[in-house]
């Protein structure tokens, strides 16, 4: 033993002192270790981030010059110096989507009243943004979230003194954002109470939610989507008529519900019986247990594989052009095809795709806060 | 002791599956005794509990707690679980909930106390336990020790007229088991009627009105503390005392 471990004593016995903490060598901190950690560990290591250097080397300025350098802006003001179709520059023409910004966020919505979609859309900016920072308690959250809906829908709609407009001419990134939106509202309550249904010991209810959880996941979305579009009418009693959106959003909902009840069970199943048999033994009845104990840790359990879900469902709602709607990807298809702005493909995709990006990343960020505020 | 039964079980029995886990269990507690159940591992120590405040359903026999018969189908078994608290061996506080969270929960919504007043009561406990800085951490943040005192206290917040315990302090490291053991012995003073599983059994000999020795889903022996420790009436009984002492 050193001798400053027992420097005292007392009473005859050594006092026991910890040593002092030293500081880390310097290899092992600051950027040298870093590097020697993160890129170098090991042989193949290094050649890897030399192949990666060299990779990005030979693209990245290419891929520069031909988005952000050479590429084409504005509009020519004399349209008779540039034929459509052909630019002086080789580089991208970010000005296809410029003109055609209006439909691929709206899609043929008429102008005099785009007012109101954009109202609708900063109403829900708005709310992201409460839900973000946390103006408001989780549960007025939810009650926000749960009648948003009907304002904006009413907005985009009409009626009541509003001019109604017809909803063959909704699309564009409105439309996705409005099936997702209201997709992923609806479907992760109705998923809990499927996956709660599963495990309930009544066996109609448990057959009845084993039975739609398995039928939905046994399709694909197309063939639900095209259920819910062409085959549903024809079923449906003379004289009721359900429109055409209204059913795609119904099997969206009804699809991804599905989905969430299993990611939800997945959940439900990591919660030990003990903490069930400590809340119902205080005299909680087994609703509250459910409510006040399993369910909040169960979710919490499950936010990656939910976000993912919400993720996913924003990118199916892509599908939907399959049964005649024109969402986002449906109007950049268009767009791309339009006769009179040909061979702008790779310009149309490429703002598809970071349009895409950044509200799937941004889901997932929001993913990652809640989990981080809710760590235990 | 005055003949005052808080519990009552008369020729109990439970199977699980094919496994008779009690066996014609015959027990009464009065109000305000403290009875040890020991015994082996299997034994059914924690089942019989577990049975009093119905985590667990028996299939035959009878028990009645604090005047209310828990045999057959029962409504409102939540009136009587209010009156009973339990204390697990793993804690099993509400890990998403703060300490004192964890508290209130139940009398805010059983009981319906108001928020402030089932706080107020909530700090009165987790003082008697000695934890009440710990109020507002999580669970995870707490010792081994300090979660089955705040284990303890959640149960006290109901104002239960009977205490189990299923081993409190079997899943504790060694520095700890003292400091549980402290909060119940204090409860034991106030005049609480409890029962405890453990296989503590200094704490057995120093708290027990009554210490019951378990095996194979029977009461095998039920003693006086001084009697079952220094003259057991059964072999089976010495032979264990043998093994853990």
């Amino acid at each position: 033993m050193s001798s400053d471990t027992c420097s005292d004593t007392h009473g005859g016995l050594l006092i026991f002192k910890p040593s002092p903490d030293l500081p880390p060598p310097l290899v092992a901190v600051g950027i040298i270790a870093w590097l020697k950690k993160n890129l170098f560990s090991s042989k193949i290591n290094s050649l890897l981030t030399i192949a990666g250097v060299l990779f990005l080397w030979k693209t990245i300025p290419p891929l520069a010059s031909w988005a952000i350098i050479d590429a084409t802006w504005t509009l020519s003001p004399n349209p008779d110096t540039i034929n459509p179709g052909t630019t002086e520059k080789t580089g991208a023409c970010w000005a296809f989507i410029f003109v055609k910004f209006r439909v691929l966020m709206f899609g043929l919505y008429p102008e005099q009243f785009l007012w109101r979609p954009i109202l609708a859309f900063a109403i829900f900016v708005l709310v992201c943004a409460i839900t973000i920072f946390r103006i408001l308690q989780t549960r007025l959250l939810i009650v926000l979230w749960f009648l948003l809906p009907f304002p904006l829908f009413f907005l985009i709609n009409g009626g009541m003194g509003l001019e109604t407009v017809e909803q063959s001419l909704w699309g564009g990134l409105m439309l996705s954002i409005g099936l997702a939106a209201i997709g992923i509202i609806m479907s992760i309550p109705l998923g809990i109470l499927l996956a709660l249904g599963r495990r309930s010991k009544m066996v109609v209810v448990k057959s009845l939610c084993i039975g739609m959880i398995e039928s939905i996941r046994g399709v694909p979305l197309i063939t639900i989507l095209f259920m819910a579009s062409v085959m549903l009418p024809i079923f449906l009693p003379q004289g009721m008529d359900i429109n055409n959106l209204l059913r795609v959003q119904i099997g969206i909902i009804f699809f991804s519900s599905a989905y969430i009840a299993e990611v939800v069970r997945g959940g439900l199943q990591a919660i030990p019986q003990g903490q069930i048999e400590a809340a119902s033994s205080m005299g909680l009845k087994s609703w509250m247990v459910t409510y006040l104990v399993v369910l909040p840790q169960a979710l919490r359990h499950v936010i990656p594989s939910l976000i993912g879900r919400c993720v996913a469902l924003f990118k199916d709602t892509s599908l939907v052009i399959i049964v005649g709607l024109l969402d986002f990807l449906g109007m950049i298809k268009a767009s791309a095809q339009d006769p009179e702005w040909l061979g702008y493909d790779a310009e149309a995709y490429i703002f598809c795709a970071l349009i895409y990006w950044i509200i799937c990343f941004s889901m997932s960020q929001y993913g990652k806060s809640i989990e981080r505020r809710n760590q235990w | 002791m005055i003949d005052n039964p808080i519990i009552e079980i008369s020729n109990l029995n439970k199977w699980f599956g094919n496994f008779h886990v009690l066996k014609n269990i015959d027990l009464t507690v009065n109000k305000g005794e403290i009875i040890v159940i020991c015994g082996p591992s299997g034994s059914g120590k924690s089942t019989l509990i577990r049975c009093i405040n119905r985590i667990e359903v028996h299939q035959k026999g009878k028990i009645i707690v604090a005047g209310t018969e828990l045999t057959g189908k029962i409504k409102n078994i939540s009136n009587v679980r209010k009156e009973v608290g339990m204390v697990f061996q793993n804690f099993d506080l509400f890990p998403h909930l703060t300490v004192l969270e964890n508290l209130t929960l139940a009398p805010a919504w059983i009981l319906k106390i108001s928020k402030k007043k089932a706080e107020e009561i909530a700090m009165k406990l987790l003082t008697r336990v000695q934890i009440q800085d710990q109020a507002f951490k999580m669970p995870g943040q707490l010792s081994g020790g300090q979660q089955q005192r705040a284990a303890i206290a959640r149960a006290l917040c109901m104002n239960p007229k009977i205490m189990l315990f299923d081993e409190p302090t079997s899943a504790l490291d060694p520095e700890m088991v003292k400091e549980v053991l402290d909060v119940i012995k204090q409860l034991a003073h106030d005049g609480m009627t409890m029962i405890c599983v453990t296989h503590e059994m200094g704490f057995a000999r120093q708290v027990a009105n009554r210490i019951i020795f378990m095996d194979a889903g029977e009461i095998v022996e039920e003693n006086h503390p001084d009697e079952f420790f220094s003259n057991p009436k059964w072999d089976r009984t010495q032979k264990f005392l043998h093994q853990i002492l």
